[in-house]
C-alpha cells in the first residue's frame, strides 16, 4: 500500500498501481482541472491547467514541498506523495491559464453546442478571476471549417490536441494535425484527406470546449434539456456501454459511457449515429389480429390472454424464435411462456446477422462483425431450456415440414432480416405471432402482428461477446399503443403487476448456472458471466 | 588576462583551417588517438566532470553530470545529438566554429560519443547555415576517409557514425526535446519531462544533447587536462556549495551598435564593459551605451550602469537577467528606443513560440498585440502594467510551461520594464497624450502583419 495525501486527505492506493496526481486526487474526491490530459491518451502536459504543488512526506512525517508547480497529469504518485491543489500559488496559476485561453476565445456560449457541458465555462466559473483584462477588443469572429465527419469551430479551439492524439493513437488514422505555429495554430486536416474513420465521433466527446461539433447533433438540443440514461449499444456484439440522451421520449444523442472492461471511453460511429430507426415513422406500432382476411386492432389490455388463446387454439406443437436482439430476461420469459403452453415446444434462436469481419483499431477498440447484441445471452437461455441451440434454419425447416401449428417469432432487427421465400413457409402455421420493429414479409403473414420495442425502450440485460452481462433500464417510452416485449411476455407468463427486469434476472440467475454470476448486485460496468464457472 | 591565448578560435583565420590537413598540422585528433589508446569511457566522463565544464548552449548545465545520468546497463543504442540549431538572436559562435574549424567540433563529438558509449551522433544544424553544412559534411567525409569515423575508429572496438540533420529554421528546435522530436521527423514540440532525454530521448533511447561549443571544449579538456580548464574563468563561490563555477574559455559574440561586431574568445567572467569597449571597439558613432543584452535576446537587458557585470554563468543573474545564455551580447546605443527593443523581442517570441503550452502561446501573442498598439500611438499606462504581469506569468512561476523558452520570452519584457520603466511611460504619454490614462479596453489593432 502507498499512502498519498491530497489537500490533507490521506488515501491509500495499491502498491504497483500507476496513478497520476489527477487520478489520485479524484480518489480523494478532489478535482484537479485539466484540458489536455485524458486517461485514454498519451500525456502532453501542454494546457498547464493541472499545475499543482507536489511534495513528499518522508517516513518521519516531515513534508517537503517542491519549489515548482508540477503538471499533475505527468506526476506519478508514490508512497508519501503530497498533493496541494488549493494553495494561492496554484489558484493563481489556474486563473492565468483560464485568462490565456479566453484571450482569443469568442465566448459565443449562447450559440455554442457545448455550452452547459463545457470545461472552459465550468473552470472559468470555478477558477477564473473576476476581472476581465482583455486589453484589446477584437471584432467577433466565428470561423468554421468542415473537417469531414465533424465541423470545426476554429476560434473556440484551445489547442489541447486531444483530437489529434485520438486519431493517432486510438483510431490509427492520423487525419488531424496542428497547423501553423504559436497563436496562429489551428487544428486541420491535409486537404483531400478528411476526418472520416469509424471512430471519428469520439473527437467531439474528447473536445473539452465547443470547437468540434457533431454534425448529427449540431443545434438540435441544448444539453441541459436532455436527461441521460445508462444504455448498452445493440449495434454489434461488442456491447459498448453508452449514455442515451433524450428529451421527452426523443433520443437526441448517444455518447460513450466509460467501461474499462468493454469500450473504455469510446464508441464507434455506427453505434453513435445508429439511433434514428428508433424514431422511424415506418415502425410497427400497436397490435393487430388478422382473421379470415379481416384485420382487427387489438386492445392494450387483455392482449396477453388473446395471444395465449390464439396459440392454444392452433392445437398442436408450438415453437418460438428468440431473436438475438431480445434481452436475456425477455428471452427467458418467452421460452418460459411458450413452454408453459406446450412443454414440448420447439425453441430456436433468430438469425444472427454477420457483416464482414471484426474491425480492430490500434487503440484496442473492436467493432464486431456480429451485428446483434445478445446472441450469447439468448443461447445460454436456450441451452437451459432445450439443452442445445436450435438454429433459425432448423426451425424454418421444421415449420416447412408442418411439424408445428403455432409459433411466436420475435424480431427487433434494424435491417430487413427475412426473405419472402422463407416467410412463405410460415403460412402453414395456424397461429403465428410476430413481434417486430419493422414490417416484414413475415409480419404481413402473422395472425397476431405486434409492434416491438427499440433498444432505448427496453429494460433488461445483454451478454456481449466476452460473456459480459450488462443490465440497463429504459430511456424512453415506446410509441403510443406499443407494448415492449418484456411487458407482454411478463403478462403471458401470468405474472402480476408490471414487468420488472431485475426480478426476472435474479430468478433466472438462480435457476440457470450460466447466469450464476449475475445473482445479487453488480456494478454499472456489468459482470463477467464466466466468473463462477472458473471458481 | 593579457596572457590568455585563444584556444577555441586558435585556428580561425588560418588558411584552409577547415580541412583535416590543417587541423592535424596543429595537433588535431591527437587527443582522440591518445584516448582510444588506453582510456575507458568512464575515464573520459571523470575527466570532463573534473573540469566542471558547463554546457555552452545557454542553460549552463554541467556536461559531465548530464552524461552521468545515462543508465549504466542500457543495451543501447545511446545517441548523442550536437545542437547546432543556433537560433538565439545575437548568437553566432557555432557558425564560426563549424565554418572555420569543423574538425575541432567533430573531435569533441567523437570523444563525447566515446564517453557516452554512443554509436550514432546527429548534428542538428540550423537551416540558415549552408556554408556550415558544406564544411561540416566535408569534414565528416574526411574523417571517414581517415578512419576517425565509421566502423572501428582507429582500429579499436569503438564505432561511430555522424549524421548532419538540417533543421527547418525554428527557434524551438534548439530546445533539447524539441530538437529530438524534430530529428524524429515530428513537429518540434518539446516533450514533457520526465522522462529526461538521458533516460528516454531520441527514438525513445538514452540521449545526450550538447551544444557545438561544448563539444569543442571537450576536445580541449581531453587534450590539455581538466586542470588547465579550471585555471581559466571564475572559480566557484566557496559559500555556495551548489555553484559549479564558471570555468574555461568562452566565445563571446557582440553585435548591435558597436564598431567591431564579431566573435571573441575570452575567459569566462569577462566584464561586459571590457567586451564592448576592448573587444568590440566601443559603441559606434561615438555614442554611449544605453543597454546591453548580455547573452542572447532571451536573457533580458543590462542597463548602462550594470556594464561591470562579469559575463560568467552567475553574473547576469545578479544583475537581474535570466543568465549568461549563449553569451551573445547585443549592444544598444543611447539613441535606440526601448519600445523598439520590446517590439522586436515580443515579435520574435510570438513568432517562435511553438504554441504548445497555453501561457507561452497566449502570453507572447498578447504582449505583442499590446506593444504593437503602444507603438502605433494608442498605448495606455495600464498596458505596461499588464505587460509586466504577462512577463511574470509566462516566466516567473517555475513550471509554468513544458520547456524553458517561455522564461526566455518573459525576461526581455521584465527587464525592459524594470530598468526602463520611465522611458516607456514617457513614450506612452507622449504618443498618446489624450488616452494614456485610460483603463478601459482599447480597440485592437488590425490583424497582426507579422506571422
Amino acid at each position: 500500500m502507498a499512502t498519498i495525501t491530497v489537500d490533507g486527505i490521506e488515501i491509500e492506493i495499491r502498491t504497483g498501481e500507476r496513478l497520476n496526481a489527477i487520478e489520485a486526487a479524484a480518489r480523494a474526491g478532489v478535482e484537479i482541472p485539466h484540458y489536455c490530459w485524458h486517461p485514454g491518451l498519451s500525456v502532453v502536459g501542454s494546457c498547464r491547467m493541472c499545475l499543482v504543488e507536489i511534495g513528499t512526506r518522508d517516513p518521519s512525517g516531515k513534508v517537503s514541498m517542491g519549489p515548482k508547480l508540477m503538471p499533475a497529469c505527468n506526476t506519478l504518485v508514490r508512497d508519501g506523495t503530497v498533493i496541494v491543489t488549493q494553495s494561492e500559488k496554484v489558484q493563481h496559476a489556474r486563473a492565468l491559464v483560464e485568462e490565456g485561453l479566453l484571450l482569443r476565445h469568442p465566448v459565443d456560449c449562447p450559440i455554442c453546442d457545448k455550452a452547459g457541458e463545457c470545461r472552459l465555462q465550468d473552470y472559468y466559473f470555478e477558477y477564473g478571476q473576476a476581472e476581465g483584462r482583455r486589453a484589446d477588443i477584437r471584432p467577433f469572429t466565428s470561423r468554421r471549417r468542415d473537417l469531414g465527419d465533424v465541423t470545426f469551430f476554429t476560434d473556440r479551439c484551445i489547442l489541447c490536441t486531444r483530437c489529434v492524439r485520438f486519431t493517432r493513437e486510438i483510431s490509427g488514422t492520423s487525419e488531424l494535425m496542428v497547423r501553423d505555429r504559436g497563436a496562429h495554430e489551428e487544428i486541420d486536416i491535409v486537404e483531400g484527406f478528411p476526418l472520416n474513420n469509424k471512430l471519428s465521433g469520439n473527437v467531439v466527446d474528447l473536445c473539452p470546449v465547443g470547437a468540434l461539433g457533431d454534425k448529427d447533433f449540431l443545434y438540435k438540443q441544448r444539453v441541459w434539456f436532455m436527461r441521460r440514461h445508462q444504455g448498452v449499444c445493440t449495434g454489434c456484439a461488442t456491447g459498448c456501454s453508452i449514455w442515451v440522451e433524450e428529451n421527452q421520449d426523443r433520443v437526441h444523442r448517444i455518447k460513450p459511457r466509460e467501461n474499462p472492461e468493454v469500450n473504455r471511453w469510446w464508441i464507434c460511429n455506427d453505434g453513435r449515429y445508429g439511433y434514428p430507426h428508433v424514431h422511424d415513422p415506418d415502425r410497427l406500432v400497436g397490435a393487430v389480429h388478422r382473421d379470415a382476411g379481416r384485420t382487427v386492432p387489438l386492445d392494450f389490455t387483455g392482449l396477453a390472454a388473446r395471444l395465449r388463446d390464439g396459440l392454444q387454439a392452433s392445437g398442436g406443437t408450438l415453437g418460438a424464435v428468440l431473436s438475438p436482439f431480445l434481452t436475456v430476461e425477455e428471452a427467458y420469459l418467452l421460452a418460459t411462456a411458450i413452454r408453459q403452453l406446450d412443454s414440448g415446444a420447439v425453441l430456436a434462436i433468430g438469425p444472427v446477422p454477420v457483416v464482414g469481419e471484426d474491425e480492430r483499431f490500434p487503440g484496442g477498440f473492436t467493432i464486431a462483425a456480429e451485428k446483434c447484441p445478445n446472441r450469447l445471452g439468448v443461447e445460454k437461455v436456450l441451452a437451459h431450456f432445450t439443452g442445445g441451440v436450435t438454429s433459425f434454419d432448423q426451425f424454418v425447416a421444421k415449420v416447412g415440414e408442418g411439424a408445428l401449428t403455432g409459433a411466436w417469432v420475435s424480431g427487433g432487427y434494424r435491417d430487413p432480416w427475412i426473405e419472402e421465400r422463407t416467410a412463405e413457409k410460415f403460412a402453414r402455421l395456424k397461429t403465428l405471432v410476430v413481434q417486430d420493429l419493422f414490417p416484414s414479409p413475415l409480419s404481413k403473414r402473422a395472425t397476431f402482428e405486434l409492434g416491438g420495442a427499440a433498444f432505448p425502450e427496453r429494460d433488461g440485460s445483454y451478454v456481449n461477446r466476452q460473456h459480459r452481462l450488462q443490465s440497463v433500464g429504459w430511456a424512453i417510452r415506446p410509441p403510443a399503443g406499443t407494448r415492449t416485449e418484456g411487458s407482454i411476455l411478463w403478462e403471458l407468463c401470468g405474472r402480476e403487476g408490471l414487468y420488472n427486469a431485475s426480478v426476472v434476472l435474479q430468478e433466472l440467475a438462480r435457476k440457470i448456472p450460466a447466469f450464476g454470476a449475475a445473482v445479487g448486485d453488480f456494478s454499472d460496468i456489468g459482470i463477467d458471466l464466466r466468473l463462477n464457472q472458473l471458481a | 588576462m593579457a596572457e590568455f591565448e585563444p584556444v577555441l578560435l586558435a585556428n580561425v583565420g588560418k588558411d584552409n583551417s577547415h580541412t583535416l590537413k590543417a587541423y592535424e598540422a596543429v595537433g588535431g585528433y591527437r587527443a582522440l588517438r591518445e584516448t582510444l589508446k588506453d582510456k575507458s569511457p568512464d575515464d573520459l566522463i571523470t575527466t570532463v566532470r573534473a573540469s566542471n565544464l558547463r554546457g555552452r548552449g545557454g542553460a549552463g548545465f554541467p556536461t559531465g553530470l548530464k552524461w552521468s545520468f545515462l543508465p549504466d546497463d542500457h543495451p543501447g543504442p545511446v545517441y548523442l545529438c550536437v545542437n547546432a540549431d543556433e537560433s538565439e538572436p545575437g548568437t553566432f559562435c557555432n557558425r564560426v566554429l563549424l565554418e572555420e574549424d569543423p574538425h575541432q567540433v567533430l573531435e569533441g563529438t567523437i570523444l563525447s560519443s566515446f564517453a557516452t558509449r554512443a554509436s550514432t551522433a546527429y548534428v542538428y544544424l540550423r537551416y540558415e547555415y549552408p556554408k556550415s553544412l558544406a564544411r561540416l559534411q566535408a569534414a565528416i567525409d574526411e574523417c571517414y576517409g581517415a578512419g576517425y569515423l565509421g566502423k572501428n575508429v582507429l582500429g579499436t572496438d569503438f564505432s561511430l557514425d555522424v549524421y548532419v540533420h538540417r533543421g527547418a529554421a525554428a527557434y524551438v528546435c534548439g530546445e533539447e526535446t524539441g530538437l529530438i522530436e524534430s530529428l524524429e521527423g515530428k513537429r518540434a514540440w518539446p516533450r514533457i519531462k520526465p522522462p529526461f532525454p538521458a533516460v528516454e530521448g531520441l527514438f525513445r533511447k538514452p540521449t545526450v544533447v550538447n551544444n557545438v561549443e561544448t563539444m569543442a571544449c571537450v576536445k580541449h579538456i581531453v587534450d590539455r587536462g581538466p586542470e588547465w580548464f579550471k585555471s581559466i574563468g571564475t572559480p566557484a563561490d566557496p559559500h555556495n556549495p551548489r555553484d559549479p563555477g564558471s570555468y574555461g574559455p568562452k566565445l563571446y559574440q557582440v553585435s548591435g551598435h558597436v564598431n567591431r561586431p564579431g566573435v571573441y574568445e575570452a575567459p569566462l567572467g569577462l566584464p561586459c564593459r571590457e567586451l564592448v569597449d576592448r573587444f568590440a571597439g566601443g559603441v559606434w558613432k561615438g555614442r554611449k551605451v544605453k543597454a546591453v543584452v548580455p547573452g542572447g535576446l532571451s536573457t533580458g537587458l543590462l542597463a548602462a550602469d550594470q556594464l561591470d557585470t562579469p559575463l560568467d554563468f552567475d553574473g547576469p543573474v545578479q544583475a537581474g537577467c535570466l543568465g549568461l545564455g549563449t553569451a551573445g551580447a547585443i549592444v544598444l546605443d543611447e539613441t535606440y528606443p526601448i519600445i523598439d527593443f520590446l517590439y522586436n523581442s515580443c515579435r520574435f517570441f510570438a513568432h517562435e513560440s511553438c504554441g504548445q503550452c497555453t501561457p507561452c502561446r497566449e502570453g507572447t501573442h498578447w504582449a505583442l498585440s499590446m506593444v504593437e498598439r503602444i507603438k502605433a500611438g494608442r498605448g495606455r499606462l495600464k498596458d505596461l502594467e499588464l505587460l509586466g504581469e504577462i512577463g511574470d506569468s509566462i516566466g516567473i512561476i517555475p513550471g509554468t510551461t513544458i520547456c524553458g523558452l517561455a522564461d526566455g520570452a518573459a525576461w526581455p519584457i521584465k527587464t525592459a520594464l524594470a530598468k526602463f520603466r520611465d522611458e516607456l511611460e514617457d513614450y506612452v504619454k507622449q504618443t498618446n497624450p489624450a488616452g494614456y490614462a485610460d483603463i478601459q479596453p482599447a480597440i485592437a489593432m488590425p490583424a497582426m502583419t507579422t506571422h
